[in-house]
């Protein structure tokens, strides 16, 4: 199934108190690759349960184009696992094909095979009869990664997909959203990371206190190292976001260096 | 030579200890998966209370039939215990009362409640049966009922598994793809009650839903995949009423505690040296597979 727009018409979100998020209009296209970004606080989670109908809508209304079930796939940023319980890796990842196993049906050899290839995708093939328990956390993610990869929804929403994740992995996970988004998939991702959002994410999304900037990354987000928030708003507390990946970098050029003199 | 005969004595010459073998092992068939995601799903307590919730229905069930029928307090006691833990998902649905605090309220009332109908209108004898078990009334149509209860029980248990364990495993994802509702869980509860009516006569309407906790306790702390989990549950509950029933039958004592006892005997030594217990790691068992994370 092709995704089709996704049109948010005056969003207001509350929970009961002032709104989180505040008249929000826009829409995102078929395909595209959404980055949502602000400070703390400013709603960005909140939108995106908005999106999925997991919390309420204050007012305001998201038209999906007639895409019917559960077409968007959601990875929540504290997900509701329970790391501890006695499950393996591939009980974990067939749950990814609910829309065809269901409730009842059984693990068919094509269901098998694909929950296979999901989990060669995040490059855990070795691990599919391990206990969920005794995985780390990077490892966790690439299951929940190979679990969005089989339930092959045309809109795949995360949130914060990389906090607390080693760089290898995020940027293995980065390939696999890139690739979501080659597919024609409908991609929209919370992310802190500016550095990761001008790079690899074409259009962006910032929650901000007055309100809301939308649009391709290179405007709303301009390249510059001094950089510490949108253009058109003073903001504070955003100049160390790229630091890490560029320290990172910067080693790995000393190691090619290194290399060259031997 | 002679306790080796001593352990299956009282079994070949006595048919009651016969059929009260027969029951509890066809009960932890049951009560052990049952009790696994009991415990996986957080409910332990709510077990326990719903055990304590069922004692007027099969009070009255008792008084009616006038003596330990299993089918007149297993019908009573079914509908003590669905009627209380529908009351209390409604208030706690409908008040600022978690379905803990609206649990603790119910069960407490219903079990005074309970308590009072047995002891006026029978001994304390009747009570004490009532409450800790007697492996003397379990008959014939019983052991049909706890069969068939068991049965049924493991049924329905395979057909629901996988809804059941995808909402406690990860009740948010099973929510953004098949959506919620409190089918599954009202079905889960029903089983719950089944097996405690099962329990009634070994074990006693107080002493029920050990043969669920304790079991699924001692399976966690062995194993980490599920199905190993439900077998080992299974086969402890077994086990602990082989050597519960011959506790009773030796020293004369109520079969329920001392069912329930050598299943704290099994929990005590699976602490200290199971995989996951205490010394994890470095008890009696070594972990197969290390922590990495």
């Amino acid at each position: 199934m092709m995704p089709a727009p996704i049109h948010l018409q005056n969003i207001v979100i509350d929970y009961g108190g002032d709104p989180i998020i505040r008249d929000v209009s826009g829409c995102f296209a078929p395909g595209s690759l959404t980055a949502i970004a602000g400070e703390n606080g400013r709603g960005k989670s909140t939108l995106v349960k908005g999106l999925i109908g997991e919390i309420p809508l204050t007012n305001g209304t998201i038209d999906t184009g007639g895409m019917k079930g559960p077409v968007m796939a959601y990875l929540a940023q504290t997900s509701t696992l329970e790391k501890s319980f006695p499950f393996t890796v591939a009980d974990t990842v067939i749950l990814g094909a609910w829309k065809q196993m269901g409730a009842f049906r059984a693990v068919n050899r094509a269901l098998a095979r694909k929950a296979h290839n999901a989990l060669c995708q995040v490059g855990l093939e070795n691990l599919a009869n391990r206990p969920i328990s005794t995985l780390s956390a990077g490892q966790l993610q690439r299951v929940l990664f190979a679990r969005l990869i089989l339930q092959d929804a045309p809109v795949i929403l995360l949130d914060e997909p990389f906090t607390a994740i080693d760089a290898q992995t995020t940027d293995d996970l980065i390939g696999i959203i890139k690739n979501w988004h080659r597919e024609g998939r409908t991609v929209i991702a919370v992310l802190h990371d500016f550095d990761h959002i001008r790079h690899h994410f074409p259009q962006t999304l910032f929650l901000h206190a007055q309100g809301y900037a939308w649009g391709a990354t290179e405007t709303i987000l301009p390249p510059s190292p001094q950089w510490t928030g949108p253009h058109h708003f003073a903001s504070t507390g955003h100049t160390t976001s790229s630091s890490g990946s560029d320290q990172q970098s910067s080693v790995k050029t000393g190691f090619a260096k290194l290399r060259l003199l031997s | 030579m002679t306790t080796a005969l001593g352990l299956i004595d009282p079994f070949i010459h006595y048919g009651f200890m016969r059929r009260a073998l027969v029951a509890t092992f066809v009960l932890g068939c049951s009560a052990g998966p049952v009790g696994v995601l009991l415990l996986l799903r957080r409910m332990t307590l709510v077990g326990d209370a719903m055990s304590h919730a069922v004692l007027p229905g099969a009070a009255i069930g008792f008084l009616v039939a006038g003596g330990l029928s299993l089918p007149a307090m297993g019908l009573g006691g079914l509908i003590a215990g669905l009627g209380v833990s529908v009351l209390s998902g409604l208030v706690s649905r409908k008040t600022v009362l978690r379905e803990d605090a609206s649990f603790a309220s119910f069960y407490l009332t219903s079990l005074a409640f309970g308590v009072l109908i047995v002891s006026l209108k029978g001994s304390n004898i009747d009570l004490l049966h009532v409450l800790f078990g007697t492996i003397l009334s379990v008959d014939q149509n019983a052991i049909m009922l706890v069969g068939l209860i068991s049965s049924v029980s493991l049924i329905i248990l395979a057909l629901i598994y996988r809804p059941l364990v995808t909402e406690c495993f990860d009740p948010g994802f099973l929510r953004t793809v098949a959506g919620t509702g409190p089918f599954y869980h009202l079905l889960f509860l029903f089983l719950v009650v089944i097996n405690l009516v099962a329990g009634f006569q070994t074990l006693g309407t107080l002493m029920a839903v050990g043969m669920m906790t304790l079991p699924a306790i001692v399976a966690r702390l062995w194993t980490r995949t599920l199905p190993r989990m439900m077998a080992m549950a299974a086969f402890t509950a077994a086990l602990s009423g082989l050597s519960g029933l011959l506790v009773s039958y030796y020293f004369a004592l109520a079969s329920g505690p001392a069912i329930i006892l050598s299943a704290s005997l099994f929990y005590g030594f699976s602490l200290v040296a199971a995989p996951h217990g205490i010394f994890a790691g470095r008890g009696l068992f070594k972990r197969a597979i290390p922590f990495s994370g």
